[in-house]
């Protein structure tokens, strides 16, 4: 596609200007992107270590390493720090930042000044609720009442530094849109736009309409908590499950909003290093939305043990199922997309495949926990937390390294050493089944989920999975030290190393300050790999 | 370096002519008021629910509130609705000082809204009912007061707006900061349009 968009003018990268002061008031989304890429890689590993020492305790079946009351605290930081800090900012706002205005063919964002204020805005929620710290909440991620309004931690400050981040990533969301709908270069129509934006567009959606949701639901807790209001408390005719209604109905949502990007930047990798067109374009673009629309309408499967109607779990039950179609869409036409390619492993493209095989069994084993009868067994057990954590490292975060690793040279404008990442990623993979695999067992048969003691029974697979979680830690730690040492070396970057045909791989690595010296006119999609397209490429 | 940046930002301010930058702010807006509902609507979810629950706690309760105050303050958003719609359609037209007073009024407005609700909250205090009384204080504060905060936010946004209108910083050409404050103003007025049949006329 459109090639004239290489800089004949002359050549400032956007990251010439030095200096603190040029990084605390630029409005450039490229650096906004790395400024949000650094903050949730910073909770990542900070929640990442807390995960390590929560699974050192869990060696023995006794609470013999931190006492049970500091392992509530530990598994509520982890899970706060995962969810808030990283994983619902995370794709969206580093490389959607990034790569939004790049793939569309824009100078910035709609709205380059409020998106700076929204970094701020993510800055000040994360200040909140590091000084929440002091007196830690021992809830777990999810604040339920009645224990969250009578505990005597800390549980307002959290829950307003969540708040906080709320706004943040509604206004990036908002501005997303706008981006998306008024910035495209000509002839970027919408059937034309990477798969990456169309991902980037459904999760906007969702940020927009569910946080608020959430934004309430904390408020009224710290109303419960402060001023004595009872929406939640039984004694005053309120209803303790009201809240679980209201906060699912943000975070199954929110689930989407995690892994939307994730799947976007996935069929980005496939096709480039498949060298074949995207197979299912529309599908895939379409179900992000529908994905989008359907999470709406299950999120009672969460409550299917709080007393909700028969009815209406059955109802739940069913909507449930309906999620998978829209999901296993994507799966199939990745799948598709890889038949007879000829496929380069490159260490993004193995992130990618590991992002396929582990996301399909994070998906079936949640198709297991929406069916009503299973999941009234594995509630609660380490069956869920096997489950989440296949779709959520193994789908959210194999596609966040994946596509670190795909975009780190047109970021930085430098490499990093190939075979230390494949040897990162072997471990990342290996780490990560052995850590959660056994889990699966241990949910089955009855290990419920949330506890520093365990019966004898459990105690090897328990070990085994605390033995995953070294290799696992050792993989991102090998991973973070390679990607850090790259920065530093002096091998520039090419500017398109794997031959794409997306917009940014058109322009210099690092691209320069406002993108493209011209704003590039569209002729084609951006998946013509193979035969004759690549020629007129 | 300084010097350089300011460059810098300028460049990201023209990426947009006047007209771009009006549909996109508008389509911003828009999905902001977006989630202001969604916002509001967990309340009024709540307020469905525990009604349906506990309707004559809902009759007997609203008997406390003022319902004239309510009335007057109703009347005087309304109101202030109007006179920002004048301001919106005088700044298009150009006519900066007409916009300006209509922003002034609108502005007045909104103080005395908050003064009525001052004194409601107080007369209420005063008779001993807070947030924790009961479900409908509970709701009645926290809905009331939830409006009195987009209340507030609204008058700091339309004060910014109003200085710069007579500082003839917009005019028939330019004018999306007053339209976009007008909008959210317009959003304020169409929720305590719901909140005081909800809240003062429950019998
Ligand atoms: C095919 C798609 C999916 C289905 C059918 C599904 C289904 C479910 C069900 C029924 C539960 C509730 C289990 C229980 O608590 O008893 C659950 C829990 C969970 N799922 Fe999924 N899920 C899907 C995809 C995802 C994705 C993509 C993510 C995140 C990226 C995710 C994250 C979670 C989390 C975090 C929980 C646990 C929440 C908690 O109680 O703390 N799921 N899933
Ligand atoms: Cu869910």
């Amino acid at each position: 596609m459109a090639n004239e968009s290489v800089a004949t003018n002359v050549y400032v990268p956007y990251l010439e200007q030095k200096g603190f002061m040029s990084w605390l008031v630029t409005t450039d989304h490229k650096r906004i992107g790395i400024m949000y890429l650094i903050s949730i890689s910073l909770f990542f590993l900070i929640a990442g270590i807390i995960a390590l020492l929560m699974r050192f305790e869990l060696m023995t079946p006794m609470a013999d390493f931190v006492s049970p009351h500091t392992y509530n605290v530990l598994f509520t930081l982890h899970g706060s720090l995962m969810v808030f800090f990283f994983i619902v900012p995370g794709l969206a706002a580093s490389f959607g930042n990034f790569l939004i205005p790049l793939m569309i063919g824009a100078p910035d964002v709609a709205f380059p000044k409020l998106n700076l204020g929204s970094y701020y805005i993510y800055i000040a929620g994360t200040i909140i609720v590091l000084y929440a710290l002091l007196q830690p909440a021992d809830t777990g991620w999810t604040f339920y009442t009645p224990y969250s309004a009578t505990t005597d931690t800390d549980v307002v400050m959290i829950t307003f530094g969540v708040f906080v981040l709320g706004f943040s990533s509604i206004l990036t969301g908002m501005n997303f849109i706008v981006t998306i709908h008024k910035m495209r270069a000509p002839g970027m129509t919408w059937h034309r736009l990477p798969l990456f934006i169309w991902a980037s567009y459904a999760t906007a959606v969702l940020q927009l309409l569910a946080t608020p949701v959430v934004g309430i639901t904390l408020l009224l807790l710290i109303a419960e908590r402060s001023l004595g209001v009872g929406f939640f408390d039984p004694a005053k005719g309120g209803d303790p499950v009201l809240f679980q209604n209201f906060f699912w109905f943000y975070s199954h949502p929110a689930v989407y909003i995690m892994i939307i990007p994730a799947m976007g930047v996935i069929s980005e990798i496939i096709p480039v290093f498949a060298r074949k067109p995207i197979f299912g374009y529309k599908a895939i673009a379409y179900s992000s939305l529908g994905i989008a629309f359907i999470s709406f309408l299950v999120w009672a499967h969460h409550m299917f043990t709080s007393g909700i109607s028969e009815v209406a779990a059955t109802i739940f039950s069913f909507l449930t199922f309906l999620v998978a179609i829209p999901t296993a869409i994507k799966v199939f036409n990745w799948l598709a997309t890889l038949y007879k390619g000829s496929i380069e492993l490159h260490s993004a493209m193995l992130y990618a495949l590991g992002f396929v095989f582990l996301f399909t069994i994070g998906g079936l084993t949640g198709v297991f926990l929406g069916a009503l009868a299973a999941d009234i067994h594995l509630h609660d057990t380490y069956f869920v937390v096997a489950h989440m954590h296949y779709v959520m490292i193994g789908g959210t975060v194999m596609g966040f390294f994946g596509a670190l690793h795909f975009w780190y040279p047109k970021w930085f404008g430098k490499m990093f050493n190939e075979s230390v990442a494949k040897l990162s990623w072997f471990l990342v993979f290996v780490g990560f089944n052995i850590t959660f695999f056994p889990q699966f067992f241990l949910g089955i048969q009855g290990m419920p989920r949330r506890y520093a003691t365990y019966p004898e029974e459990f105690q090897s697979l328990m070990a085994l999975s605390t033995y995953g979680s070294w290799i696992l830690g050792l993989g991102v730690l090998i991973m973070t030290v390679n990607l850090i040492k790259g920065l530093f070396s002096d091998e520039k970057a090419p500017q398109n190393p794997y031959g794409s045909l997306s917009l940014e791989w058109q322009v210099p690595s690092p691209p320069p300050t406002l993108n493209f010296d011209k704003i590039p006119e569209v002729t084609d999609w951006t998946y013509g790999y193979g035969k004759k397209k690549e020629v007129d490429a | 370096m300084e010097e350089a940046n300011m460059e810098h930002d300028a460049h990201h301010d023209l990426h947009m002519t006047p007209e771009e930058e009006y549909s996109s702010s508008k389509l911003g807006m828009w999905l902001f008021l977006g989630t202001e509902i969604m916002l509001f609507g967990g309340l009024f979810a709540a307020y469905a629910i525990f009604r349906a629950k506990y309707p004559e706690l809902f009759l007997e309760s609203h008997q406390e509130l003022n319902r004239e105050m309510g009335a007057v303050n109703t009347g005087i958003l309304i109101f202030s609705s109007l006179t920002m719609a004048i301001g919106v359609t005088a700044i298009q037209r150009g006519k900066q000082m007409l916009a300006g007073i209509m922003i002034l009024v609108t502005i007045i407005c909104g103080l005395g809204f908050g003064v009525v609700k001052y004194f409601e909250y107080g007369s209420k205090f005063s008779h001993h009912i807070y947030p924790d009384t009961n479900i409908f204080f509970s709701l009645y504060f926290m809905m009331t007061g939830l409006h009195m905060l987009h209340v507030f936010v609204g008058l700091i946004v339309l004060g910014v707006i109003m200085v710069m209108t007579f500082q003839k910083k917009f005019d028939e050409k330019y004018s999306t900061p007053v339209e976009m404050g007008g909008l959210y103003w317009h959003l304020v007025d169409l929720v305590w349009i719901y909140l005081f049949p909800l809240l003062y006329l429950v019998g």
